[in-house]
């Protein structure tokens, strides 16, 4: 079995191995692939040196060039933070007015403020800024309390009916249950719903007029255009926050809902908020 | 007659023939190709200055195409994302060009092939002109085969270390130029050179001339024959192409046969004797270092320096030229049959020439005539055809386009008075190197108008743009259409844009959403 044998056709020793009468040639590895695993190895014991290699119980060696994945990302964070530093100072030192005016910095704006949409304020309005019942649409060109973009950015900043900000919009349709009798409550509703065209009782919404002129017009206005001052939404045209029917006029009057949208200066910045109005005045709805 | 004897019989050995071949873990047996001289000689030298020269000199030919477009000629400019092949520019998505290019050079490649047999190899391979290229200069420094046999196999010296210095230093510098005039199809060239010496071009460019330097020497000094033999694909796809009447470098053995290297003895012995005097200088010559007497090989790239060397010993010796020549299988078993005797089997010098010397009738090289038969024209009418889509694709392109993209959340907006609202992406493209006014128009979806965002412009069904030369404009653009003119949940209409001026125009159909129940 050991001893030297050599392949008569080939010429060439075998391993010396022989299995029923088959032998395995023992030829040398091709030069040039001993020569990429003579290459692997050295490598190998540069890359231990050099790199993070062997485990450790808590932890693993560092390596000599300290790197880490960890510091890696980083450095790359460090590296975006820093590429749009000028952008973010700009911002930051501009009014929101400024920034509409300025191309470059409006696009930027807009960026920034449609990622920061994405994380936290989807949750309510929808990823196309489209809303739900109860949550406004903010593509549309009606607006509760102002759409110019100095007032969009009031309401983003220090948020409607939010306690905890004494800066916050604030308004409240009272509950008309105990003051209204139900008849009159229906016939202000009707009144209501012929303002925006809604289908309705036209008896009872002549009955209504004079209801409404008496407890409504003080905030809606006479014509019911209502009044921005204090987010009274404007009954005559074809967008409503909570109501499609005269049923659901109605129950608004008996228990009114009274949305709130928190405040977001403190959560995010002055920076963030102003990159915020400038993406949902772009939207489509945005007021001189 | 001239003797036979006056020929010299060169001592050569054919090292990549069948019948030498080596063991597989065997060190390269050297080649040193005989300078040959001859018709295809002349040929490869035309051939090799038309390549080269086209290879270096194209990047700086300049071509104007006025202020907003680069002046080179042919620029890959990957930057900016544009091809420039003279009047012809091409945007990313016209590559579609390049790809029919690319299925010409395939169908060209099938014809050439399928008529002429490897002539890609033999003549235009970039690998066959570079080492040809090397080779002439490896002559120039060394001397011819014996000389360089001779250097090869003498100690070092300083003699030996000057030569070989030299040699080594001319291919490296025309390995630097082949990889430094890569680059400039990439970028201006004037400027590029100007950056490239005084080291401010890009990295890349750097690069770029080092990877292709160290493969043009590699490759072209000192693996030669073995790149075509062991790591090109083409030989055994080009194999699949070839049929009978396909033109291949043959050794026309029928006349050939039996080789003598003593003719005269041999036949005044009574013996039979072909032309081949066995002088072997076909097989000096070879850059591939085989024996075409053997017949067909994977290793022939039918360079037909062969030929040359084999036609001017016939001359010498006063017999007819093409023992070695350019014939099909077809010609090569037509003139075998003729000559064999059918009693023996053999090949009968006596069936093939007359007692002037020269061929009888009936035998002939090559019959070019077979060029064109239906596979060759298949390929033609293949080639052409595709020629002629990519021409007529080329000259009715637009250069005027539009794509416009329908926001999809939200897909419709109501506004207060009851309208509905509609947002677009719309990309102007204007894909010629000069500034254009393009008119957007609305053609449909009664009543409505739009709106652009950036432009506090009032609503209308058209207006005007600037576009930048050779740019893309992107548009935002709301259309809105009044609650009472709103028929139906998805209206069709299109956006027309037009260049007033030079009367091109392009249409996208759009569609209008809009809820089921608008106000």
């Amino acid at each position: 079995m050991s001893e030297k044998h050599i392949d008569e056709f080939s010429g060439v020793s075998t391993t010396g191995h022989e299995w029923d009468g088959i032998r395995e040639l023992d030829n040398p590895m091709p030069r040039w692939w001993v020569w990429t695993y003579y290459i692997t190895i050295v490598w190998a014991l540069g890359y231990v040196i050099a790199y993070p290699a062997w485990p450790l119980i808590s932890d693993a060696t560092k390596g000599v060039l300290n790197w880490s994945s960890r510091t890696e990302i980083r450095n790359e964070l460090a590296a975006a933070e820093a590429a749009k530093a000028d952008y973010v100072a700009a911002v930051a030192a501009k009014s929101v007015d400024e920034i509409l005016a300025d191309d470059n910095l409006r696009t930027f704006a807009t960026a920034a403020g449609a990622a920061s949409f994405k994380v936290n304020c989807v949750q309510c309005h929808g990823s196309g800024a489209t809303g739900s019942k109860g949550f406004p649409n903010l593509n549309d060109d009606d607006w509760l309390w102002g759409g110019k973009i100095t007032d969009i950015a009031q309401t983003i900043a220090h948020g409607i009916r939010f306690a905890a900000d004494p800066d916050t919009r604030v308004s409240d349709m009272p509950s008309f249950a105990d003051t209204l009798e139900p008849a009159q409550i229906a016939a202000v509703a009707s009144f209501a719903a012929s303002l925006s065209g809604l289908p309705h009782d036209a008896a009872k919404a002549e009955a209504g007029k004079s209801l409404f002129a008496d407890n409504c017009a003080s905030c809606h206005g006479e014509a019911g255009k209502g009044n921005r001052e204090m987010g009274a939404p404007d009954l005559t045209d074809a967008i409503a926050l909570y109501v499609a029917s005269e049923a659901d006029i109605e129950r608004q009057i008996r228990t009114p809902m009274n949305g709130v949208m928190p405040a977001w200066q403190g959560r995010l910045g002055e920076t963030a908020v102003k990159e915020l109005a400038t993406y949902v005045y772009s939207l489509g709805g945005g007021e001189q | 007659m001239l003797d036979t004897q006056e020929v010299e019989r060169l001592d050569v050995s054919a090292v990549n023939s069948a019948r030498n071949r080596q063991p597989l873990y065997a060190k390269r047996k050297k080649i040193f190709p005989k300078k040959a001289e001859g018709q295809f000689r002349r040929f490869k030298w035309l051939v090799m200055l038309v390549t080269l020269g086209i290879y270096y000199l194209t990047p700086w030919i300049r071509w104007d195409r006025g202020p907003y477009a680069p002046d080179q000629a042919v620029l890959v400019d990957l930057a900016n994302r544009r091809f420039y092949f003279f009047f012809i520019e091409i945007w990313p998505q016209e590559f579609y060009f390049v790809a029919g290019l690319l299925v010409m050079a395939g169908f060209g490649l099938f014809l050439v092939t399928s008529s002429v047999g490897r002539a890609w190899c033999g003549y235009t391979c970039p690998q066959t002109v570079w080492v040809d290229l090397f080779l002439t200069v490896e002559g120039f420094i060394e001397g011819d085969r014996n000389a360089r046999i001779k250097l090869d196999q003498a100690p070092w010296s300083a003699g030996k270390i000057g030569r070989r210095t030299i040699k080594h230093a001319v291919w490296l510098v025309i390995a630097v130029l082949t990889g430094g005039a890569w680059i400039f199809y990439f970028a201006d060239a004037p400027t590029l050179l100007g950056n490239f010496l005084t080291g401010q071009a890009a990295p890349i460019a750097y690069i770029t001339v080092a990877v292709l330097t160290a493969t043009t020497y590699v490759f072209g000094g000192l693996m030669r024959e073995q790149v075509c033999t062991y790591m090109c694909p083409w030989p055994r796809i080009q194999a699949a192409m070839l049929d009978e009447h396909s033109l291949t470098v043959t050794y026309n053995d029928w006349r050939g046969e039996p080789r003598s290297r003593h003719a005269k003895k041999a036949q005044a012995m009574g013996q039979p004797v072909g032309d081949c005097v066995d002088c072997n200088a076909c097989v000096a010559v070879c850059p591939m270092g085989i024996d075409i007497r053997d017949g067909q090989q994977l290793e022939c790239i039918t360079c037909a320096l062969c030929i040359d060397a084999c036609d001017s010993v016939m001359t010498k010796v006063g017999k007819e030229r093409g023992l070695i020549s350019y014939a099909t299988l077809a010609d090569y078993n037509h003139n075998m049959a003729l000559a064999t005797d059918p009693g023996t089997g053999a090949i009968d010098p006596t069936r093939v020439h007359g007692p002037d010397g020269k061929l009888k009738d009936g035998f002939a090289h090559y019959h070019l005539r077979k060029i064109l038969r239906p596979r060759t024209l298949l390929y033609f009418g293949a080639w052409s055809l595709v020629g002629l889509l990519l021409l007529y694709g080329l000259l009715t392109r637009d250069r005027l386009q539009v794509n416009v993209l329908h926001d999809r959340n939200p897909q419709y907006v109501t506004l207060s008075d009851g309208s509905i609202r509609n947002g677009f992406t719309v990309k102007l493209l204007n894909m010629i190197p000069e500034p254009r006014t393009i008119l957007v128009e609305l053609d449909g979806l009664d009543g409505a108008g739009m709106t652009l965002v950036g432009r506090e412009e009032p609503e209308a069904r058209s207006f005007a743009v600037e576009v930048e030369p050779d740019r893309l404009k992107t548009l935002k653009i709301y259309v809105r259409q009044p609650a009472e003119k709103v028929s139906g949940t998805a209206q069709s209409f299109r956006f027309v844009v037009q260049d007033k001026s030079s009367f091109e125009s392009d249409t996208y159909t759009a569609t209008f959403e809009a809820p089921e129940k608008s106000r």
